[in-house]
């Protein structure tokens, strides 16, 4: 018989895909998959918010992850675009061949 | 039932978010990434969320991760031959990584109360309708602010990508 | 009119909702009336109409409180307008409109001058209004994504120059991973509260213990997440090269505008919602405030862009102001108002002389540019000085001003090793403004080129240094305007 399944679970789910984002983004040399990583990591805002309203049974937190799908859009579409005037002039997508600038 | 389901599908989302970090090519890594947002979709599901497992499936597994292997193609980066910085950097990361999730657990598991199973369809809030209800009714202000966001993320894009002005 | 949007709502929202339409005019007028790019300065008149209407707004808003006292709430708690936020209206709405004002001629010097950067500007006004009026978790999530996101694109928007392009990629990872963290804050707060008002989980996080681990992840991810907005140590990578491959007006208006309204919400959380759980912030403000001072002031030294100078200046600044946070008593937070708004107008007054001496094949922004300035423009020269002396904090300017009150703020709670770092650190700061002034008067130039300037930017010059000397002269009416924004 299996443990039942309660919101911690979802916490540890949601911590677990949080750590896993930040180890992406610290890790990884291409823009494009850093970005992908920060994607993971505003899923696990998601999981934690509507594992929350599960917890609360209230509504709220659902209406909070719609929004932030809807922030996850808007920098997508920003970012690839900032990567795309990029790759125009400088023909690469790795962060550390980007060093024009000093970080 | 729940349980299974529960364990089944955060395990694929873990893997495949590992997978995410660890592969050289950006295509295996977007593939990852709708493993972890469909399976993630099904969480919801089982959390009594419906519309936002469809909004998961439909916005995030369908137009990001479009726009995501798109861009991709466009730029045609191939497969790093080193994916991170440095080699070692990733062996001492992984384990500190494991040490963190199991730091993190023992945490919320103290913290959070264990009394209440989450069974499927415990909490039926999550309806098209009492969703549509909230949206434009408690949350109708930040609901107007998103489409000042949404502007401004098409003129992002349009002004940073075009070639000729 | 309904329950849902009622009069009081539109009374509230009216200033946003008059910048987003001017904001859209300004993008249709572009397009129709427009076409040539020498025209495009005359977008300027729909940024300065608009934000008079907004100004108009505002004004009844101040009015109103000023007759009634208190606050007013809208849209069923989500927005409050209060002396506070008022405070930071008008600080976002001077700012606005003094970097439109210089903006014009820096981008048609350039090359680059499009009408989509005035609607840009504007509608990055709205999302700051939203951070500094929100009183729900959701309003202030999506009003800070609205300001970063416009940001991304105005640092990228030099889109021939690679070092913009730059700058642009590394300030929306490192700003998106930010706000990741911020919002798996706000989920936490959440969860504890069962509420997104900041009022119902004020009550909720009175009733925890301040170190409660899940209370404590709350605030540390909240932290980590404004630190990077408000470019604090450790989390300021991105500061110095934003600022540096940004254009020069959009580095002012992101030093100036983006700061002014994450500090706003910052200020608002830990004096509001997160004012009872003190004990387990207090050491994270500290460590941060100087670590910000320290890595600020001593990479300020060795910098031979101009740019990148005051970047790490405004690290530096970050730093004091988060001290004034420390202090939590009257006095500090008085220090803290006054400090944000004189940092506005010196900071884009010094920003403005770079801006002027960018010219044609000339980015402007070598510590040498500045060379023999005296010579070439007195006027800019001397203004510059005045800024400089401001950011040191040298009376009898406005930068003393809020720094003597941080001080004394320290002092009244009893932070004394803060107070006396953070006078020393003062020492450092004097050194490497030096440096510029040294460049600026005692330097020679052959074959030097005037200043690039308009009327716009002598405006703007006018009325920032003019107010950086008054403020520090003649502080009672300025002081009295902070006193009652903080008394809410």
């Amino acid at each position: 018989m299996l443990h039942p399944i309660t919101v911690t679970h979802y916490l540890v789910l949601s911590a677990a895909l949080l750590l896993i984002g930040t180890l992406g983004v610290l890790l990884r040399r291409n823009a494009v998959v850093i970005m992908m990583s920060i994607e993971l990591i505003l899923n696990a805002v998601n999981i934690n918010l509507i594992a929350f309203s599960e917890h609360l049974k209230t509504l709220n937190g659902q209406i909070f992850a719609i929004f932030v799908i809807t922030v996850a859009v808007a920098e997508a579409a920003v970012g690839l675009g900032i990567l795309i005037a990029l790759f125009r002039n400088k023909e690469t997508v790795l962060i550390d061949e980007i060093d024009i600038l000093k970080w | 039932m729940e349980g299974l389901l529960f364990l089944t599908f955060a395990t694929i989302a873990v893997l495949c978010a590992l997978n995410l970090v660890l592969q050289t090519h950006p295509i295996s890594s977007a593939l990852s990434l709708i493993g972890v947002l469909g399976s993630i979709a099904v969480l919801y599901l089982l959390l009594g969320g419906e519309f936002i497992a469809a909004v998961q499936l439909i916005v995030y597994a369908g137009a990001i991760m479009v726009l995501f292997v798109f861009v991709i193609m466009l730029l045609n980066t191939g497969a790093e031959k080193q994916p991170t910085r440095k080699i070692v950097v990733t062996w001492i990361s992984l384990p500190l990584l494991f040490t963190f999730i199991a730091l993190a657990a023992m945490l919320i598991a103290q913290q959070v109360p264990k009394t209440e199973v989450v069974t499927f369809g415990g909490f039926s809030g999550g309806t098209t309708l009492s969703v549509g209800r909230s949206l434009f009714t408690q949350y109708l202000l930040p609901f107007e602010v998103t489409s000042i966001l949404i502007l401004i993320a098409i003129l992002g894009a349009v002004v940073l990508a075009r070639k000729e002005i | 009119m309904s329950v849902y949007y009622s009069s009081t709502d539109h009374f509230v929202l009216l200033p946003v909702i008059l910048l987003a339409l001017f904001g859209c005019a300004t993008l249709l007028f572009d397009f129709w009336l427009f076409p040539d790019a020498r025209q495009r300065r005359f977008l300027v008149w729909f940024l300065l109409i608009g934000e008079a209407f907004a100004g108009v707004a505002l004004w009844r808003q101040q009015s109103f409180l000023n007759q009634h006292g208190g606050s007013i709430n809208a849209f069923n708690g989500s927005l409050v307008v209060d002396g506070f936020s008022l405070y930071f209206h008008w600080i976002f709405l001077a700012t606005t409109t003094l970097v439109g004002l210089i903006s014009y001629r820096y981008f048609e010097v350039r090359e680059e001058h499009h009408g989509e950067y005035y609607g840009l500007i504007m509608l990055a006004q709205c999302g700051m209004f939203f951070l500094a009026s929100g009183n729900e978790l959701v309003t202030l999530f999506i009003g800070l994504e609205t300001m970063a996101v416009t940001f991304y694109v105005l640092v990228g928007f030099l889109r021939a120059d690679k070092r913009s392009n730059e700058a642009a990629l590394k300030y929306l990872l490192l700003g998106g991973f930010s706000s990741g963290f911020l919002a798996y804050g706000f989920s936490i707060l959440y969860g504890i509260s069962g509420s997104t008002k900041l009022n119902e989980i004020a009550s909720a996080v009175a009733a925890r213990d301040p170190f409660d681990p899940l209370l404590f992840l709350a605030i540390a991810t909240i932290l980590v997440g404004l630190f990077f907005k408000v470019s604090a140590a450790p989390f300021h990578m991105w500061t110095p090269d934003a600022y540096e491959g940004a254009p020069t007006v959009v580095t002012a208006y992101l030093a100036v505008g983006s700061k002014a309204a994450s500090l706003a919400l910052l200020v608002r959380l830990l004096t509001g919602a997160l004012s009872t759980a003190h004990a387990a912030w207090e050491p994270l403000l500290i460590g941060v405030a100087l670590l910000s001072m320290t890595v600020g002031n001593f990479a300020a030294v060795t910098q031979t862009n101009t740019k990148r100078l005051l970047a790490y200046s405004s690290i530096n600044h970050a730093g004091y102001i988060l001290l004034g946070l420390v202090a939590r008593n009257t006095i500090g937070l008085q220090g803290v108002m006054i400090y944000i708004l004189v940092y506005a107008f010196m900071n884009l007054g010094a920003f403005l002389v770079l801006t002027s001496l960018a010219s044609k094949g000339i980015a402007g922004e070598d510590i040498n540019d500045l060379n023999g300035l005296m010579q070439k423009s007195p006027a800019h020269a001397l203004w510059m000085l005045v800024f400089l002396l401001s950011l040191a904090g040298i009376p009898p300017t406005a930068g003393f001003l809020g720094k003597y009150l941080i001080f004394l703020g320290l002092l009244q709670s009893g932070h004394y090793i803060l107070a006396i770092f953070a006078a020393l650190y003062v020492a450092v700061a004097i050194y490497y403004y030096f440096r510029l002034v040294r460049a600026m008067f005692t330097q020679k130039q052959e074959n030097a080129v005037a200043p690039t300037t308009s009327l716009g930017m002598k405006l703007a010059l006018g009325v920032t240094g003019v107010l950086t000397l008054v403020i520090g002269v003649y502080p009672e009416p300025w002081l009295r305007f902070a006193q009652w924004s903080i008394t809410r």
